[in-house]
């Protein structure tokens, strides 16, 4: 179930210093509404995959994507909310179980997710949770009257369903990140 | 062939046909500097203020098509290139800047002269490259120019660290197809989309085509022409598009926007299509964008997908080059007539003329449309022009029609004060055979004017046009009208030009009267290097029309008509 009120777009770009600072940047400078925006390896070294949200309702994704493609790093973009994808948020949020109540209502509330504890003490107990956006929120929501204390959210990444694959099988780098002594592979030279 | 980083720039350089680069030496940028002694095919300029090499490499890229280089050292050599930068990314000319970086070890220990200049000009190049290793740099080079010249043009920096200079490898001259695969720039249109445009233009009463940049970027001129002349299609040109078509033809109506000939204003309100070739709909053509022709189908083609629809939404869209898709289309394109609208467009047009102020009696005092408008007679209507910004700039652009592409630059998008004159000189490098004049304001002129040194220096024959109204006249002008007449920061005292001029060496001439301008054209012509002419303009002159910012297009400030009283 997409979440309508947001649009997602995926980036597969070139994994080389400062990239990401180039994306951020357009992002900035174009005044761009973003929600989120994720940064992670992909299973070719050379490729790295982003995963942008925005607010649909301040900003066009397919503007986005426009401007995004025009970078010369980016080498494919995609708009996955236009199309059948699954999308998750990863959150770790730590909420206060310092009585029995509290450390009850968390286990229960836990049940009822896609959740589950992953550190518990006599003060705090840390719940993990991946899953859709707004059913972290919803976790979030139910939550909060316990006392959350800290937080930290991965931000969404997405991907399309079924055989919507975005890749960049041709993909050649002229030369690979510098190796522990610090040199070169050089390709196609 | 063992070299060093340096020399394969220089190599580089000389495999892309570069003949001239505008640069300013400076620590770490000496190693290119001394390779530059092996390489004496490639001309140096060395210039007086980085942003004049900025300005002249843009200069020549947009008189020529070809790409611009300046170089500079790093920290404030590399600051000092990024208004031009910015300026020819604005105005989409292909450049591509070398600075000089601090070695890679000391890179980011805020060394002397150290500037993260990649990171700086993330916002203003098409691209940026910090070069980490010698054995990148030949495919660096090589993709740098690439990407400055293809697609929509641009300008690319290479930071190149000082160690890397030096550093010797085998170097072998990348050859084959050179490989970004996250760089393909759109070139044809497709079936649907072009069948969609056709059969707008095939039911257009109205149609317009609104011809911009892009015209010359892609030399899309002739194909502009065809369609134009076949559909019988009125042509408005934007500020940087002046040169597509020649303007004396009768279906140029003139330029469009907020200084824009009336009648290409009224025509755009009042269209029924608008065609969109190689343009952005700038705020300065649109004016408010809720009412911008407001009747019209609109066709937008544009090397840049990220145009289409951002400022004003379109019917059909096409993300392609202009040339290609213009010859896709050409062929069914159909032969009409619209002798109603082009009565309708020459009606405004005539009344426009009652209004020209070079049609009034001369009042005794010299104007600058005068003035424009005599040096375009006296130079046969074919000089090279660059004009700098402001109410020069739009005199440049009312009074002095273009009938060739790359014949008439200026700073359109960014609107860079200071531009005029270096571009100038970098013009007269890539067209030495064409007669250039630098029109320039008193402004302007002085935030660039140490140029006049590089312009003596290397004997480069421009001629530098002052317009002096001892005003920064444009922000006056909006003083004026949208600041009760508040004269604040604009009343602007100027050296005496000639006798600057003449502690240059350079000959000049003040000309305070409209009978000494032809004469003001001969002496110009009569030496070898540069000259200077002051033109002592009426002070408070108005350019009309004005859209005032943000109104609609047809809500311009016209000039009365001569009886209907005064401003």
């Amino acid at each position: 179930m997409p979440n309508s009120l947001k649009q997602t777009l995926v980036a597969l770009v070139e994994n080389k210093p400062g990239v990401l600072n180039r994306v951020a940047s357009l992002l900035r400078r174009r005044n761009f509404n973003v929600d989120s925006l994720t940064v992670g390896r992909t299973h070719s070294p050379h490729i790295s995959r982003m995963t942008i949200v925005v607010d649909a309702e301040k900003a066009n994704g397919w503007r986005i994507a426009s401007n995004l493609v025009k970078l010369v790093n980016v080498i494919d973009v995609k708009l996955v909310s236009e199309e059948p994808h699954i999308s998750r948020d990863m959150a770790l949020i730590k909420v206060r179980t310092d009585d029995t109540d509290s450390r009850n209502n968390v286990t229960l509330i836990c049940e009822r997710y896609p959740a589950r504890i992953v550190d518990i003490g006599m003060k705090v107990a840390i719940v993990e949770i991946a899953a859709q956006e707004d059913i972290v929120e919803a976790l979030i929501h139910e939550l909060e009257p316990i006392g959350i204390v800290e937080m930290v959210r991965t931000g969404v990444v997405a991907m399309g369903r079924g055989v919507r694959i975005l890749d960049a099988e041709d993909y050649e780098p002229l030369m690979n990140t510098p190796n522990p002594n610090g040199d070169y592979q050089v390709y196609g030279v | 062939m063992l070299l060093s980083g340096s020399e394969i720039v220089m190599e580089c350089l000389l495999r892309e046909g570069v003949d001239v680069i505008f640069g300013y030496p400076g620590g770490a940028i000496l190693p290119t500097y001394d390779a530059m002694t092996k390489y004496p095919q490639i001309r140096h300029v060395l210039v007086r203020h980085e942003q004049g090499a900025a300005h002249m490499a843009d200069g020549y890229a947009r008189a020529t098509g070809r790409v611009g280089v300046a170089i500079a050292t790093s920290g404030p050599g590399a600051t000092n290139l990024v208004t031009g930068i910015a300026t020819a990314m604005m105005d989409s000319s292909p450049m591509v800047c070398i600075t000089g970086q601090v070695p890679r070890g000391t890179i980011g220990s805020d060394a002397f002269q150290e500037c993260d200049i990649t990171g700086i000009t993330i916002p203003v190049t098409k691209h940026n490259y910090l070069v980490a290793d010698v054995r990148e740099l030949p495919h660096i080079m090589r993709e740098a120019f690439h990407i400055a010249r293809t697609g929509r043009p641009g300008p690319v920096l290479i930071d190149i660290p000082k160690d890397v200079q030096n550093e010797k490898i085998e170097f072998v001259y990348p050859e084959g197809e050179i490989k970004l695969p996250g760089y393909r720039p759109p070139s044809i249109a497709s079936d649907e989309e072009l069948s969609a445009a056709l059969e707008l233009i095939r039911n257009a009463k109205r149609p317009m085509i609104l011809a911009g940049h892009g015209i010359m970027m892609s030399g899309a001129s002739q194909e502009l022409r065809e369609l134009s002349e076949r559909a019988q299609i009125p042509v408005s040109l934007t500020l940087l598009g002046k040169g597509a078509m020649p303007e004396n033809h009768p279906l140029v109506v003139g330029m469009m926007g907020m200084h824009g000939a009336a009648a290409c204003n009224y025509g755009i309100q009042e269209a029924d299509l608008l065609i969109a070739l190689g343009m952005r709909f700038d705020d300065r053509e649109t004016g408010n964008v809720k009412t911008y022709s407001p009747n019209s189908k609109k066709i937008h083609i544009d090397i840049d997908p990220s145009e289409i629809n951002k400022n004003i939404s379109v019917d059909v869209g096409i993300a392609g080059d202009l040339r290609m898709v213009l010859s896709q289309m050409l062929p069914s394109v159909p032969s009409q007539q619209h002798p109603e609208w082009i009565a309708r467009i020459r009606d405004w047009q005539e009344d426009g003329d009652e209004r020209d102020i070079v049609h009034h009696e001369t009042t005794g005092k010299l104007l600058g449309a005068q003035v424009i408008n005599d040096l375009w007679k006296a130079t046969g209507g074919d000089a090279l022009t660059v004009s700098d910004v402001g109410q020069h700039q739009m005199l440049e652009a009312q009074y002095y029609p273009h009938q060739r592409p790359h014949t008439m630059l200026t700073s359109g998008g960014l609107g860079t004060m200071g531009f005029g004159l270096p571009a100038a000189i970098g013009a007269k490098f890539g067209k030495p055979d064409e007669e250039v004049w630098a029109i320039v304001g008193d402004g302007g002129f002085q935030m660039t004017m140490c140029e006049l040194a590089t312009a003596k220096q290397e004997n480069v024959k421009v001629n530098i046009v002052i317009l002096n109204n001892e005003y920064l006249g444009m922000v006056r002008q909006w003083q004026e009208f949208f600041y009760e007449e508040r004269y604040h920061a604009t009343p602007m005292f100027s050296p005496d030009f000639v006798k600057l001029a003449a502690a240059y060496d350079i000959p000049a001439m003040r000309v305070t009267s409209r009978d000494q301008i032809e004469e003001s054209v001969k002496f110009a012509r009569s030496h070898e290097g540069p000259v200077l002419i002051e033109y002592v303009i009426e002070k408070e002159e108005i350019v009309y029309p004005m859209v005032p910012a943000g109104a609609d297009l047809h809500a311009m400030l016209r000039r009365p008509k001569p009886g209907e009283g005064t401003k």
